[in-house]
């Protein structure tokens, strides 16, 4: 084991991380940014507070969506984005891989609610287990995991699939490498 | 090949598109002005830190 480095040298390189994750919550660069803003002078004033050796990284994400949340229940504000904007603006490449069709999976992704698309990225993005992030939300293990179950449920729906449903399997997927989105669609 | 359960092989599919909504994110350029708060933040605890010396 070598030594726990300075969580303030160790900041800059979970930037990304933490921006990427903002951008998840408020589907917005811009709010993205003053949300990442908030966080990293929130956090330089509590460093005392974080435990040495700990995850950092789920530590600034606690961080930065309690102050999403605050911020949210403060200024009562809608920051969806229903029309996809967020969608057409930075996933505009095509993905001719067979998979699900990105645009597609984006606009999905863009009418959960912030709670769902919160879960999916630490669960299901990130890897994190529901006993961590339920550390990160301050609730119960099982409401991450029912959460974590209806949001899945919820964007299989948006994206008009069933669970259950016959659905191409990965290995299968990456081998139909020139399915068309169409050809997903009626899958 | 081993083929999942329909169930886990939908979910593995959400979660791959989950983590490339993530790692579209993660690669865009992180602004300066991070880079810029940070040093100021430094800055600021550095000033802070000689006027403990200097009590």
């Amino acid at each position: 084991m070598t030594a726990p480095r300075d969580p303030r040298d160790e900041l800059p390189e979970h930037l990304p991380a933490l921006r990427a994750f903002g951008i998840s919550l408020t589907r917005n660069a811009t709010e993205a940014d003053d949300l990442v803003q908030e966080t990293i002078v929130k956090a330089w004033s509590n460093f005392d507070r974080f435990q040495a050796g700990t995850d950092l990284r789920a530590w600034l994400f606690t961080i930065l969506r309690n102050t999403f949340y605050s911020d949210r229940r403060k200024k009562r504000r809608e920051v969806a984005d229903p029309d996809g904007l967020h969608a057409q603006t930075l996933f505009d490449k095509p993905h001719h891989d067979g998979r699900l069709a990105m645009t597609d999976f984006i606009r999905a992704f863009d009418q959960l609610s912030p709670e769902h698309r919160e879960v999916l990225m630490l669960v299901g993005a990130n890897g994190y287990s529901c006993e961590q992030v339920s550390e990160m939300m301050g609730v119960a293990v099982g409401t991450v995991k029912s959460r974590t179950n209806r949001a899945r449920a919820r964007l299989a729906q948006l994206l008009h699939l069933e669970e259950g449903e016959g659905l191409l399997d990965a290995q299968t997927a990456a081998t139909m490498a020139v399915m068309t989105r169409s050809g997903v669609q009626a899958a | 090949m081993t083929r999942t359960s329909a169930k886990s092989s939908l979910q593995q599919q959400i979660d791959e598109n989950l983590k490339r909504v993530f790692e579209e994110s993660l690669h865009q350029d992180v602004p300066d002005r991070f880079t810029d708060l940070l040093a100021q933040l430094r800055a600021k605890e550095r000033a802070n830190q000689d006027k403990e010396a200097q009590k």
